[in-house]
């Protein structure tokens, strides 16, 4: 079982938090303080499996998490799950959104939270999980996402149209923060499809 | 209108959606929470709001300020509004708020339930979709039991997107309603098989979460994840079953043995690192569930440890990691081959990943031994010297202590040095494990006598140095190390040498800025020391001494009188006024130290920390009795209105109602905490004030000063535990050479040469003799104790309620109840159409199901044996009743669904009962595939497979090959005799064509056919439960009748039809005159005489086996049905027309499933009363017993529960629940059965049955 999914960047910032089972909204935040603690301490060459963390889990979890750029993946999984196993759901993960958002960098992931949410339900659900394979996973999220625009049709034209402009306003929406090396390949992991 | 939603649209333009709240955040860095609060107010705004576009938007943004950490339970109402939208855009973004915000003790939910269950079953699989993932996450016990049904009926969804994630989300729904697993287990095994990929994933998915945690249960899934694990590709798929594997072997061995062979072909074959890792760790467990000593194994560990190694020796950090982290599996049982890698473990101490240090460091514990303690634990120190940060520190002190003190000080041969070791780590600046340290030494001190003279001075120094350890002690939790000196000086204040000078260290005044809890133990053992002193100059004449001690005390006290702590202020005062009469009596010359060590006198005894849960409960005792009157709770009753509340189903309550309890007590504990945390008058705990200190944050960086303690420490008289090691060294060298006199001189005597190999090996474990000897006290237990070994079961695991028998057949009390709308309700509402719609059209069979049981209901009125039915029905009008009743519009009906019979109904297909045979399939080497696929192959091929059933079985030696699959992968070695063996099988194939159906009598086979037999003594006589049916020239049927585990009323007859003629039949037709008690099923629409067709035709000289299914009322009289076959006898130039009458004899044994049981349960069964017994002798019994247990498990379905010497006990379980006991003795040629059973008749003619079979033999 996966236990808790969390992004959060270099400086501890959440980007994404998904937990698998019930906490207070402050233990939650707790959990992701100290996770980012944990995390961030580490040297970029160690292992990518850290023990410990005492709010989340026990004896039983592990916390398993990369590194991208600016942002870190971290899956608090128990030992019904196969370290390496999440390691590549992790990559696959990543790819998948950055295939969804084209190049994907940490301000899309800021700004479209909902849509990474809604790309991990199709990989991972009620912290089991559903589907590792890419296309399949691209598949169903545009599918969805077809018919979210089918639906808005006419009546959404115009709030589209407030929104371009606004991004057009804005000097920070151009990719300054484009993390390039989002798509590194695992290194000495053999693809495990 | 239209203008209503331009307007709607443009009015949502200037709303904020989630980008522009992202971006204002972003822009308010400075005033965040101050911006976010106008957000919310605006928000609130929003939600006011008709237009679902903008609640929707605000729901969104809602979401995002969740994960912030922004309270928006407020909001809980409106998300469920959003849910509701009829639009998948606005759908979406309210399941995904409530999956984010929902929980069990949200109110709303229960709101929720008819949205689902509409969602649920939207044409759009994708509004389907977006539900299951929602509910995924905030399932409660109620939505579980409203809504497990629809759950169920979309695992056979037509898509597979919807299937796969309904069979996931049924775990969850098992988790918070365990009473539908048992119904819903059939169609989750079902879709282990289902052509989706996906699917089949999710469904090994959750079985593996669920046998995770009840792994035996899951047992009898064995032969159908073996063959997934042969044939899949998915490496997903594969590491889960992998794993699963691993879970199960500890409980079944035989499994284990079969696992090895296509688990080491993996590890050979696969590129993929991950099923690598996982495939070994597998073999560890099952080289661990397997005693050790076959010689086979001894090459998988070493396969197993050499690929650890390589991986330990990667590049890659993840990749060592998890080398160390399996390899700590195979320590526990095979140290030997690990500790062949200590240099590359001790290696990786010096890894820069701390994970991969603490892995190495864990892997230590097992690699010690009496030899390399010394030099391990010097190689930590050094560690320990070096280390960076205190948390590694910290740990490398614990596993210091972990390692010597493991299985009770076994790897210590020098205790000496063990103190000493102890008193170099209260030199760790800063660590938090004073405690540790500190007990011990009490431990030490206290347990092993011959140490105590050493470590009363050792502690001496530590007192003497107290002001070294304590410099900053603010934050210095190795001061705890003193309360052990304190004490262990105080309490075996005999062996010291200058007690004044310790009196006087422990007097300092620097100790009243020492924690409470220490200067407390200081002040008692003052007072101990004080009476030491005073009976050492007992006898002396000149009383300066004692008159000069009792002054310090008299001076030094009166600071702790003033101390601020309780404890110490009470022990000290106490202690001061003692001192003062003390002194007085002095004065006058009384003598006194016999009085005064008399407050201290008596030895202490280490007590197991277990000891007192273990006391037994005296015999008359009933702790659960009320010793009062329990109060009333009537008074609380009395304030609810009484009517509609009082008539809730007490069944499913009953069972909920303890885990409230328990839970509820968590919560009051926890309450009860809280509110003695902030009641300033609650005395706490003493060492708690100190921790709270420590474990405020940031202290971990604060740069830790090193104070070079060296030097003072090595006060004269305090060796350095270096010392020890060059000692021992010397010592064991003295031994040795000692040793190698002892031998010289016995070989001289002897001559004889042979002694030769003791010189040149490295000394053994048992070489090693302590420095001293050492006389470790055990921890005291309590008398006849308890052996009881479950204390540590969380009785809050929800997982616990899922430990539930599988395989006993459904109870009609089980079924998931179904929703039904009332009568005038169910025209109107869409949903209900829907809902019926989908039942229709997808499960046809579900209707045939309802059809049946209402006709058996029917017939019913006509049996003998209506009387349990009648029950039932009584049963459920009850709950009818109750249910309408209730206030709301649902009525649960258990009645309605049935899958089960329906999917028994199919016979053809493969056969759940044959799979689930789990002994069956471990005993016998073939693949389980070979065996269901019987019907669909080529009668050539299943008489091979018969074959090899019997052929297979030979080989009960483990290392023989076992299967026709590993056969080709074996060495050519193996493949020779296996041919060979095959030539043979051939041979005997041509000599008698047909034995497979009758005991055949070939003396070589043996075979374990019923695996509950431990390992064979002797080879056994083959065996087959197939008997003759009928036969004539064209053709030959040989049946076997099998109980159905999920139906109560079934049996399934398998018939296999031989050929025996050189002419083709075909058009065969198998027709039974059915009896009131027993009926052969036909499909839907056929007439109750109609014949079934044989689903194949029979070229010349080929066999096939075709299955009926049979439902039977009573089952406790044997029977006989008539039948015919009919055929058409196809020559080249004509066909004629034939016909063969038969006679199906049901036993009562083939009523009876092969159960295995426990001991245990056993014994209990044999207690509850209701059972009645028989017994039955036979005479002239000429075979040996486990020959005679082998022939009743195997013809009779029993499984052998305990076996000892000439008895044994046996179970067996008919498909309606009966329980069948026997003891089996023997002496000589009888053999005595004693039987119980709760049903007379059957267990009556069973035993008949079973003294027909040793009649024919």
């Amino acid at each position: 079982m996966i236990k808790a999914i969390l992004m959060f960047n270099n400086h501890g910032k959440p980007r994404l938090s998904k937990f698998y089972e019930h906490y207070t909204k402050d233990t939650e935040q707790q959990i992701i303080r100290e996770t980012f603690h944990l995390v961030s301490k580490r040297d970029e060459n160690v292992c990518n499996f850290l023990e410990g963390g005492m709010l989340i889990g026990g004896s039983d979890y592990k916390l398993i998490y990369r590194h991208y750029a600016t942002l870190y993946f971290v899956f608090c999984v128990d030992s019904s799950e196969s370290e390496l196993g999440i390691l590549d759901l992790i990559q696959v993960f990543v790819e998948t959104l950055d295939k969804c958002f084209e190049n994907v960098c940490e301000l899309d992931l800021i700004f479209h939270v909902d849509k990474v949410h809604n790309i991990l339900a199709e990989m991972v659900m009620g912290g089991m999980v559903l589907e590792t394979n890419m296309n399949e996973i691209i598949t169903q999220v545009d599918a969805q996402n077809k018919m979210e625009k089918s639906e808005a049709g006419i009546a959404g034209a115009p709030a589209r149209a407030v929104s371009a402009v606004k991004n057009m306003k804005l000097p920070e929406m151009p990719r300054n923060i484009n993390i390039g090396d989002i798509n590194i390949k695992v290194p000495n992991l053999p693809s495990f499809k | 209108m239209a203008l209503k939603i331009v307007k709607g649209s443009i009015d949502r333009m200037f709303d904020k959606n989630l980008q522009d709240l992202v971006r204002g955040i972003r822009n308010h860095k400075d005033d965040e929470a101050k911006y976010i609060s106008t957000c919310i107010d605006e928000i609130k705004q929003e939600l006011k709001q008709d237009n679902i576009a903008v609640k929707a938007n605000a729901v969104c943004k809602l979401t995002y300020l969740q994960m912030l950490g922004y309270d928006v339970s407020w909001a809980a109402f409106n998300i469920v509004e959003v849910m509701s939208s009829s639009k998948f855009t606005y759908k979406r973004i309210g399941y995904l708020a409530a999956s984010q915000c929902f929980h069990e003790s949200t109110d709303v939910i229960m709101l929720t339930t008819n949205q689902i269950r509409k969602d649920l079953s939207s044409p759009n699989q994708y509004d389907t979709g977006v539900a299951l993932t929602g509910l995924s996450c905030f399932v409660t016990p109620d939505l579980a039991r409203d809504l497990a049904n629809d759950i169920m009926t979309l695992m056979s969804h037509t898509k597979p997107y919807i299937r796969k994630k309904a069979v996931l989300i049924m775990y969850k729904v098992f988790l918070k309603y365990p009473e539908s697993l048992r119904p819903a287990f059939p169609r989750l095994k079902e879709k282990l098989e289902d052509p989706d990929p996906g699917v089949q994933s999710a469904a090994v998915n959750v079985i593996c979460e669920l046998a995770r945690r009840n792994p035996k249960n899951y047992l009898s899934l064995a032969p159908l994840f073996f063959k997934l694990m042969t044939s899949s590709t998915n490496n997903w798929v594969l590491i889960k079953i992998i794993k699963l594997f691993g879970a199960l072997t500890p409980l079944e061995p035989r499994l284990g043995k079969k696992l090895i062979e296509p688990l080491t072909n993996l590890i050979h074959s696969t590129s993929a690192m991950s099923l690598l890792y996982e495939c070994v760790n597998t073999v560890i467990a099952v080289l661990i569930s397997l005693s050790s000593g076959m010689p086979n194994h001894s090459a998988s560990i070493q396969l197993c440890v050499q690929k650890l190694r390589i991986l330990i020796e990667d590049s890659d950090q993840n990749l060592k990691y998890l080398g160390l982290l399996a390899m700590s599996k195979i320590l526990k049982t095979h140290p030997k081959s690990v500790q062949s890698h200590k240099d590359l473990i001790l290696q990786c101490l010096d890894d820069k990943d701390e994970s991969i240090r603490l892995r190495a460091l864990d892997l230590l514990y097992g690699m010690v031994s009496k030899k390399n303690l010394m030099e391990i634990v010097k190689k930590l120190m050094l560690h320990v010297d070096k280390a960076e940060g205190t948390t590694y520190r910290d740990e490398l002190l614990t596993k210091i202590i972990d390692i010597c003190s493991q299985s009770n000080y076994q790897y210590i041969t020098n205790f000496e040095w063990y103190i000493s070791i102890l008193v170099e780590l209260t030199r760790l600046e800063g660590t938090r494990h004073g405690h540790l340290i500190a007990s011990q030494m009490l431990d030490v001190a206290i347990r092993v006598k011959a140490i105590r003279v050493f470590a009363v001075a050792q502690m001496a120094t530590l007192l003497d140095n107290a002001h070294l350890l304590t410099g900053n002690m603010q934050r210095n939790g190795i001061c705890e190390v003193l309360y052990a000196a304190a004490w262990i000086c105080g309490e075996f204040s005999e062996h010291l040498e200058n007690p004044m000078q310790t009196l006087e260290a422990m007097l300092r005044p620097k100790v009243a800025t020492l924690p409470g809890h220490i200067q407390a133990v200081y002040v008692q053992n003052a007072a101990k020391l004080f009476a030491t002193v005073l009976k050492s100059q007992e006898g002396n004449t000149d009383g300066t001494v004692t008159q000069d001690t009792s002054q310090l005390m008299i001076e030094r006290l009166p600071v702790f009188v003033q101390s601020a702590n309780l404890e110490v202020q009470e022990r000290a005062s106490c202690i001061l006024q003692l001192v003062k009469y003390i002194q007085k009596l002095q004065q006058k010359d009384v003598e006194v130290a016999e009085e005064v060590s008399a407050l201290f006198a008596g030895e202490l005894n280490p007590v197991a920390p277990k000891a007192q849960k273990k006391v037994p409960v005296p015999e008359g005792l009933d702790l659960d009795t009320w010793i009062n009157e329990p109060p009333s709770e009537s008074e609380s009753e009395d304030e609810q209105p009484k009517a509609i509340f009082t008539k809730e189903e007490p069944k499913h309550s009953r069972a909920r109602h303890t885990e409230v309890d328990e839970k509820e007590l968590a919560r009051r504990r926890e309450a009860r905490k809280q509110e003695q945390a902030n009641n300033p008058f609650y005395i706490k705990s003493s060492p708690s004030s100190q921790k709270v200190y420590q474990e405020t944050p940031g202290v971990d960086h604060i740069p830790v000063i090193q104070i070079d303690l060296t030097v003072p420490l090595k006060v004269p008289g305090l060796p350095m535990s270096d010392q020890y090691v060059k000692l021992e060294e010397e010592r064991r060298q003295k031994e040795r050479a000692e040793k190698k006199k002892k031998d010289k001189k016995k070989r001289k005597e002897k001559r004889s040469g042979r002694g030769k190999k003791h010189d040149s090996g490295p000394e053994s474990e048992e070489d090693i003799t302590p420095a001293h000897m050492v006389d470790i006290v055990t921890e005291e237990m309590p008398e006849n104790a308890l052996p009881s070994d479950d204390d540590e079961k969380d009785p809050n695991d929800p997982h616990k309620a899922l430990d539930i028998d599988l395989d006993k057949p459904l109870a009609d009390s089980e079924k998931i109840p179904v929703r039904s709308h009332r009568a005038a309700e169910a025209a109107k509402s869409p949903v209900e159409d829907r809902d019926a719609d989908g039942i229709a059209t997808q499960l046809p069979k579900k209707k045939h199901g309802k059809e049946k049981r209402e006709e058996k209901k029917k017939k019913d009125k006509d049996r003998e044996r209506k009387k349990s039915k009648d029950e039932k029905k009584k049963k459920k009008h009850k709950s009818e009743e109750k249910d309408g009743d209730l206030l709301g519009a649902e009525v649960d009906e258990p009645v309605v669904q049935s899958e089960e019979p329906s999917q028994a109904s199919e016979p053809p297909t493969s056969n759940s009962a044959e799979v689930s045979d789990l002994d069956f399939w471990l005993s016998n080497a073939p693949v389980p595939s070979n065996i269901q696929e019987v019907p669909k192959v080529a009668a050539a091929e299943a008489a091979s497979a018969a074959e090899v059933i019997s052929g297979g079985a030979q080989d009960s030696e483990p290392d023989e090959p076992k299967d026709a699959e590993m056969e080709a992968t074996k060495p050519s070695k193996h493949k020779k005799k296996k041919q060979k063996k095959e030539k043979e099988d051939k041979e005997k194939k041509k000599k008698k064509h047909h034995h497979y159906h009758h005991h055949s009598d070939g003396v070589g086979e043996e075979s374990v056919q019923n695996g509950t037999v431990e390992e064979e003594e002797e080879p056994l006589p083959s065996m087959s439960n197939y008997c003759l049916l009928a036969e004539n020239s064209y053709i030959k049927m040989v049946y076997d009748i099998q109980g159905n585990l999920q139906d109560g009323s079934q049996v399934v007859v398998s018939v296999i039809f031989e050929n025996k003629c050189d002419s083709f039949l075909k058009s065969m037709e198998f027709n039974v005159l059915d009896s009131l008690n027993s009926k052969l099923q036909r499909p839907e629409g056929s007439g109750p005489h109609d014949s079934l067709a044989v689903p194949f035709q029979l070229p010349p000289g080929v066999s096939n086996e075709a299955r009926y299914v049979f439902t039977v009322q009573s089952i406790v009289m044997p029977q006989k049905l008539k039948g015919t076959l009919t055929f058409i006898v196809k020559t080249e130039e004509s066909s004629t027309h034939e016909k063969l009458d038969f006679k199906l004899h049901f036993t009562c044994t083939s009523y009876l499933i092969t159960t295995p049981c426990y001991s245990d349960a056993f014994a209990k069964l044999l207690e509850s009363a209701d059972l009645k017994s028989s017994s039955v002798r036979l005479e002239g019994v000429n075979m040996p017993f486990h020959h005679l247990l082998a022939r009743i498990c195997f013809h009779h379905h029993f499984s052998v529960v305990e076996r000892i010497d000439s008895c044994a006990s046996m179970y067996s379980r008919s498909i309606q629940g009966h329980h069948v006991c026997l003891l089996v003795k023997t002496s000589g040629q009888t053999v005595s059965i004693d039987a119980k059973c709760d049903e007379p008749m059957l267990l009556g003619n069973v035993l008949d049955e079973i003294k027909q079979t040793f009649s024919q033999c």
